[in-house]
């Protein structure tokens, strides 16, 4: 008797689908995935539908609208694990930029009718609705992380997922510091690795978009950038892009409003 | 199943589509009552959230609509900018971008084709069945398909989201090395496509045509991807900066989407099929011989042959991508010099889903004042519910199920990218 394979669901919410399409990017990977999980529920990729319970269910978007809201409770009843990937799911993503403005005027700024859209105030995380059990950061997230964790869960342990800073990963990698070498804004020393430092390496600095690390000394970060030349606005906007409402760049990006 | 019985039919959640959407379709009598298609992803507000943005920004910002075709907000915006600062990006990096968009044609093509569109003709529900029947065909797709994702990180840094363009061209230029690495990879993958594209010649396709009226852009040069002229086959031939004056959006009830339309209230196509019907003599001789083999005449009609437009213009965009990783050397700059100044800017590039058009403009400081950015999928929205109104009204003896699955198909034709067009299907069909 063979053992019965784990469901896994694939949710939508608010979002660009990036997050989703990193796990049909896993090419080399994905018909071994296929192999070892039951793809329960995955509109992007298959018509079929299995009722659940799921296993694991892997969310992506954040919640935008009181249907998003409603939604997200019943996905988590039927989920065992449910993991948030990505920066609109874990922090509520570039669409959390509304969060600081005014709600009713950016619906009059895009569409003619106003009364046909129904949006909530702000973009949240899943996180500030249900119980999560892992987050995947990243806008988007590393493939190699989310198959990192998708095998660790299906092992049984604990998926090995840094959360130190990317100036870490850039001493790994040995990618010379932007900021020290070339006089560059990056926000490097307070955002968490796993993109596999994919902005110096292009003599970039990086712009935050896995968002922050654990304990960000983002107060220091922000004199360097005063220091390097950026105005206020350049500083509050470059805490203020993908990971604009999680809270440690949420503030510190008020500090300089 | 009686002529004068009523029915609805309900697609609540399209699959295999990025996005959300959903179709409404109320049958009365053996006619049309009511169809409706509608994208119901949750409006994300960028042209609102880009104003007081600076310029720079708007690439990395606009790129968030869509995690499939990132390149077509990344080019669209910056060329956008270069518009309204008055410089334009030529030679080398111009080849570069080139290099870059056909590593997104190859990706997105070859995911939508194999993986999520071919089941369709199949009548599977994924590409993962499609492996269990043919393992190779799916195994050589996604290696393909991969390959147009390695283009990505070799010139932007990464798959989705790449990190390496920006407004003037690029942060860094790739080594030579790693670009000439990509030289014997994509002499396998003109095989391959021409491989996957008779393969996906030899489905059955049903049988429907429309007279499209056809948009894409035109460049004198070669097959339009990243600049051109827009022009259609009923004889529009306009710069970038008159889009505006020929093409409206209306903001309808049942959509988040805004529907695109000609000024005179027409429906039009953009994507493969038009831009293969506007622009097929500029394809290569190989890639010419490849479409007729495959079944294809000079013009296609049939939405449902989509797919194997698709798989010729992957194959073009082998061809060119070769052609420039092969003479590819590393240029002295990588990026021109700008001057911020107050402007009015317009780009537009032929995103795999059809022309992407952006407008800015920035005030002297190089902040946003205005953004107005109209992707492909909304584009065709109303030329997608005149398709399903033709489609039903052939197939109106199929029964509920395989009706559904017929509409879902024909939504899919379009590879519709619902992310994309609010900035997608639920299938509800009524009979009475």
């Amino acid at each position: 008797m063979a053992m019965k394979k784990p469901k896994l669901a694939v949710w939508k919410f608010s979002s660009c689908d990036g997050c989703q399409l990193s796990l049909l990017d896993c090419e080399d990977e994905l018909l071994a995935v296929a192999d070892s999980v039951e793809i329960a529920y995955f509109l992007e990729a298959t018509r079929a539908q299995v009722k659940g319970p799921y296993d694991i269910s892997l969310v992506e978007g954040s919640i935008t609208t009181a249907d998003e809201e409603k939604r997200i409770h019943k996905v988590r009843k039927q989920s065992k694990m449910l993991i948030t990937i990505g920066a609109c799911a874990t922090a509520g993503g570039i669409q959390a930029l509304k969060n600081f403005a005014d709600v009713d005027d950016f619906i009059r700024a895009v569409y003619a009718h106003p009364e046909y859209i129904e949006t909530l105030k702000k973009s949240t995380a899943i996180a500030d609705h249900v119980p999560v059990d892992l987050e995947l950061r990243g806008c988007p997230i590393n493939k190699h992380q989310l198959l990192e964790v998708l095998g660790a869960t299906l092992a049984g342990r604990k998926p090995n997922v840094p959360d130190h800073s990317q100036c870490i990963e850039c001493k790994l990698a040995g990618t010379v510091c932007v900021m020290v070498a070339k006089g560059q804004a990056c926000l490097g020393p307070v955002t968490q690795a796993g993109c596999g430092n994919v902005c110096p390496a292009c003599d970039r600095g990086c712009y935050g978009c896995f968002g922050p690390k654990e304990m960000p000394n983002t107060h220091a970060l922000a004199e360097k950038l005063a220091e390097l030349g950026l105005d206020t606005k350049q500083r509050r906007d470059l805490f203020r892009t993908f990971n604009a409402a999680a809270a440690p760049f949420a503030k510190e990006s008020l500090n300089h409003d | 199943m009686t002529k004068t019985s009523s029915r609805i039919i309900k697609v609540d959640t399209l699959s295999r589509v990025e996005g959300e959407g959903a179709l409404d379709l109320h049958i009365k009598g053996g006619q049309i009552k009511d169809l409706k298609f509608r994208i119901f992803e949750p409006p994300r507000f960028f042209e609102a959230l880009l104003r007081g943005r600076d310029f720079s920004e708007a690439p990395d910002i606009t790129s968030r609509i869509c995690g499939i075709c990132p390149i077509a907000y990344l080019l669209g915006a910056s060329q956008a900018m270069e518009d309204a600062l008055g410089v334009t990006v030529t030679g080398p990096l111009r080849d570069l971008r080139r290099l870059i968009y056909c590593g997104e044609w190859i990706e997105s093509h070859v995911l939508h084709a194999a993986m999520l569109h071919a089941p369709d003709f199949l009548g599977l529900d994924d590409a993962l069945q499609i492996a269990k029947a043919n393992p190779e065909l799916v195994k050589k797709a996604l290696k393909l398909k991969k390959l147009g994702n390695d283009i990505l990180e070799v010139v932007g840094g990464r798959a989705v989201h790449p990190v390496n363009l920006k407004v003037g061209g690029f942060y860094k230029v790739p080594s030579k090395a790693r670009v000439r690495e990509l030289i014997e990879p994509l002499k396998w993958a003109i095989e391959t496509s021409r491989e996957l594209a008779l393969a996906f010649g030899g489905f059955e396709f049903p049988d429907f045509e429309y007279d499209y009226t056809c948009v894409s852009l035109k460049h004198a040069d070669e097959y339009a991807i990243q600049d051109g002229r827009i022009v259609s086959n009923r004889g529009l031939d306009i710069a970038v900066q008159e889009f505006p004056d020929h093409f409206l959006e209306e903001h309808v009830a049942h959509s988040n989407a805004l529907h695109g339309m000609t000024k005179d209230g027409a429906a039009y196509l953009v994507g493969p099929l038009a831009r293969y019907n506007n622009n097929f003599d500029q394809l290569s001789k190989f890639a010419k011989a490849t479409a007729k083999e495959a079944g294809l005449g000079k013009t296609c009609a049939n939405p449902f042959q989509s797919i194997v437009v698709r798989m010729i213009e992957t194959l073009y965009a082998c061809e060119e991508a070769l052609r420039i990783a092969q003479s590819y050397e590393e240029p002295d700059a990588s990026c021109v010099k700008l001057t911020v100044r107050a402007g009015t800017g317009h780009g537009c590039t032929e995103a795999p889903r059809g022309i992407c058009y952006h407008r800015y403009r920035i005030d002297a400081d190089g902040l946003i004042e205005q953004a107005t950015i109209t992707p492909p999928t909304a584009q065709n929205q109303k030329q997608i519910e005149l398709d399903l109104r033709g489609v039903v009204e052939r197939n109106m003896k199929l029964g509920d199920e395989k009706l559904k699955w017929r509409c879902e198909q024909t939504i899919r034709n379009y590879d519709p990218c619902i992310s994309c067009a609010t900035h997608f299907l639920r299938l509800n069909i009524k009979r009475d």
